[in-house]
């Protein structure tokens, strides 16, 4: 049976691995079961798979596109469920959504469902740490890690709920803004990591803004791994799912 | 304003209005939301502040607005009309109450860039006269569709220094902007302040909004009380994010007036409208929950108004909170009455009203109160931006 997230992340950090986590958009053409295999085979150690949503606040234009085109195609939090059962991973996988869809399905019965389906982790941007005590009650009853966000200007109070929360990983954003390609990782991922590392033995991934190998390599010497998501959603957009599990490979070699 | 100081105690500390409101957002934007509550939980009262705004307001928005009787149509329609004159409001619209107080509030905290969200146009068109007035630098973001249909306010605004972003992502319109602007705010958010333009979004926005909305209720009452003695039997307002409709409705939600908030009902076709209270249900949208059009899957509906500052898939958390309890009543007025109601200030009271407003007018022409009620209507602003849709309207159906 695979291990799930509040296990398998932790295990390869006392390992002393890396981990890469790559994002994809659950309903956009190309992300199906052959595609969430091909990133497991290209090293993925966990795959994020977002569920779209109408109003993506968090998301740049690259993961903008892909939940419109998605949302056009008729995705359903249902469907991106019955595509982690279907592809039946032996890597954990956690769900990228925002909190609306998850309301209208019912917290309780979509934790229920994505247990069932395979699921082991949840990130829920727009659901912050102070609003979330009943959700981090319900994740953790079905077993499911809630993973929450850390940014550049949270304040040590805010850390260690954070910290504490989360289960997993802790998903420290690399820098002010949303989702999307950057030409330098900030400086900013440095000292989040380095400021819930004293609060925590779980796992720090750095997210939002790793787009190029190179970077996925400068922030995994501090932190435990990488969450990449436009850099990896871009050439579905294109139609060109190999170049996703091309850039994934290339993600793996870069993180060791 | 100076009213302001009487306490009303919505929210609550978790930024709640029974069970709306509250603040979902990316934890990116909590430090900001909290340096603003702080913020405004002192200057709300602080004299200082309380005293800066009040002069603005007095001196360069032109408040106290009038409440102007209406007699013809008062007359014609059965009911004695009192219009509180928000187009009469520097800019032409309520927003500039709630642009002037943000930007001093912005100033206070030491931000040097204004962004803002726009969807008929007002509310940028405050945002950018305000920035003006202070010296600071003002990007609105404002759907593309919106763009076209209130061009002249885009105008205006270039006019007065700021910069217009069109948003071409979802239907182009007022969420959308509102999307981008947060996406902004979360990538500025050091130097930046977010003029939010309603009483929607996060926790302490309804409540901020309200606060310095709440002059147009409160000057109307004690109008009222001068000119005619003791209270309306109705207030009346359309309600889009719910600013003006607030504004107006907390100076009387102590008292027994009936509260009525007029959506927008669109084409008056299936989910050709914008009506969230009449037909949403609750849900999450921009960092707040409240009542939302949206489907079964909890994705947000695509809307439908004549007038883009109505054309809002999502309500203020207190207007949910208010219709919970009973203790205002939601309705809807279509695009056509809007239309009518348009026509009908124009002609027989001498006022060409923005379209948003026209609902509230639009409504009435239907006589839906008992004869003889007293009703103050806020006419959040005029209509100059309409002309053109209005204009198109009255052609396409061969009306003069
Ligand atoms: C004149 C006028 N009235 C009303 C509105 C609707 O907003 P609210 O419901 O926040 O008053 C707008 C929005 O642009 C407006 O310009």
């Amino acid at each position: 049976m695979t291990a799930p997230l509040r296990e398998a992340l932790p295990a390869l950090r006392a390992g002393g691995g890396k981990a890469f986590v790559p994002y994809v958009t659950a309903g956009l053409a190309g992300v199906d079961a052959a595609l969430l295999r091909g990133l497991e085979a290209a090293g993925a150690d966990a795959i994020e798979v977002g569920i779209p949503f109408s109003d993506p606040v968090m998301d740049g234009p690259v993961i903008q596109e892909a939940s419109r085109r998605a949302l056009e195609a008729g995705a359903t939090p249902a469907r991106a469920l019955a595509l982690v059962r279907e592809a039946g991973l032996g890597i954990p996988v956690a769900v990228m959504t925002y909190l609306n869809p998850v309301l209208a399905y019912g917290e309780r019965r979509f934790l229920d469902d994505a247990t069932a389906a395979g699921v082991s982790g949840a990130i829920v941007p727009d659901l912050p740490v102070d609003e979330a005590g009943g959700w981090v009650e319900r994740c953790r009853g079905a077993g499911v890690a809630a993973v929450f966000l850390a940014a550049p200007n949270s304040s040590p109070t805010r850390l260690v709920a954070v910290a504490s929360a989360s289960e997993g990983f802790v998903y420290c954003v690399s820098t002010y803004g949303v989702t999307g390609a950057r030409e330098d990782l900030a400086a900013s991922a440095r000292s989040v990591v380095d400021a819930v590392r004293p609060l925590t033995d779980t796992p720090l991934l750095v997210g939002v803004g790793v787009s190029t190998p190179e970077q996925a390599r400068e922030a995994c010497a501090f932190a435990d791994g990488v969450v990449v998501g436009t850099a990896i959603v871009e050439p579905l957009l294109r139609g060109r799912p190999d170049e996703t599990l091309e850039r994934a490979r290339a993600f793996r070699a870069a993180t060791g | 304003m100076t009213a302001m100081a009487a306490e009303v105690s919505r929210p609550d500390a978790r930024g709640r209005f029974g069970a709306f409101g509250g603040r979902y957002v990316p934890e990116v934007l909590v430090p900001a939301l909290d340096e603003l509550e702080t913020a405004w939980r002192e200057l709300r009262t602080d004299p200082g502040f309380v005293g800066e705004l009040d002069a603005v307001l007095r001196d360069v928005v032109g408040r106290p607005t009038p409440l102007s009787y209406a007699p013809r149509l008062s007359e014609r329609l059965g009911y004695r009309i009192w219009l509180k004159r928000e187009d009469l409001a520097h800019t032409g619209a309520h927003k500039i109450n709630n642009t002037v107080g943000q930007v001093l509030l912005a100033r206070r905290l030491g931000k040097h860039r204004i962004i803002a969200e726009t969807g008929a146009g007002q509310h940028g068109v405050a945002t950018a006269t305000a920035c003006a007035m202070f010296g600071l630098p003002c990007a609105v973001y404002m759907g593309e569709e919106d763009t076209v249909r209130q061009a002249v306010n885009v105008d205006r605004m270039h006019l007065l220094g700021a910069e217009v972003v069109p948003v071409k992502t979802g239907q182009r319109t007022l969420k959308d902007a509102i999307n981008e602007a947060m996406r902004d705010w979360a990538a500025n958010v050091r130097d930046t302040h977010y003029v939010l333009g309603s009483v929607v979004g996060p926790h302490p926005f309804p409540w901020i909004v309200r606060d310095l909305q709440r002059v147009i209720g409160d000057e109307a009452r004690a109008q009222y009380a001068e000119r005619v003695g003791g209270l309306p039997d109705a207030v009346v307002a359309c309600v889009g994010g719910g600013s003006n409709s607030i504004g107006m409705f907390t100076a009387f939600v102590d008292a027994g007036v009936r509260l009525i908030g007029v959506e927008a009902g669109g084409t008056g076709r299936g989910a050709e409208h914008c009506a969230t209270l009449s037909k949403g249900t609750p849900g999450v949208l921009h960092g707040g929950r409240t009542y939302l059009l949206q489907d079964e899957h909890g994705q947000v509906l695509p809307t439908h108004s004549v007038s883009a500052g109505l054309d809002y898939p999502a309500v203020g958390p207190e207007h949910a909170w208010l219709k919970e309890t009973g203790r205002a009543e939601y309705t809807s007025a279509t695009d056509e009455q809007a239309v009518r109601g348009f026509m009908a200030l124009s002609r027989e009271e001498g006022i060409l009203p923005a379209l948003e407003p026209a609902h509230a007018i639009g409504w009435l022409l239907e006589r839906p109160l008992p004869k003889g009620s007293s009703v103050a209507v806020c006419l959040s602003g005029r209509g100059d931006k309409d002309l053109d849709t209005v204009r198109t309207w009255l052609a396409e159906r061969g009306e003069p």
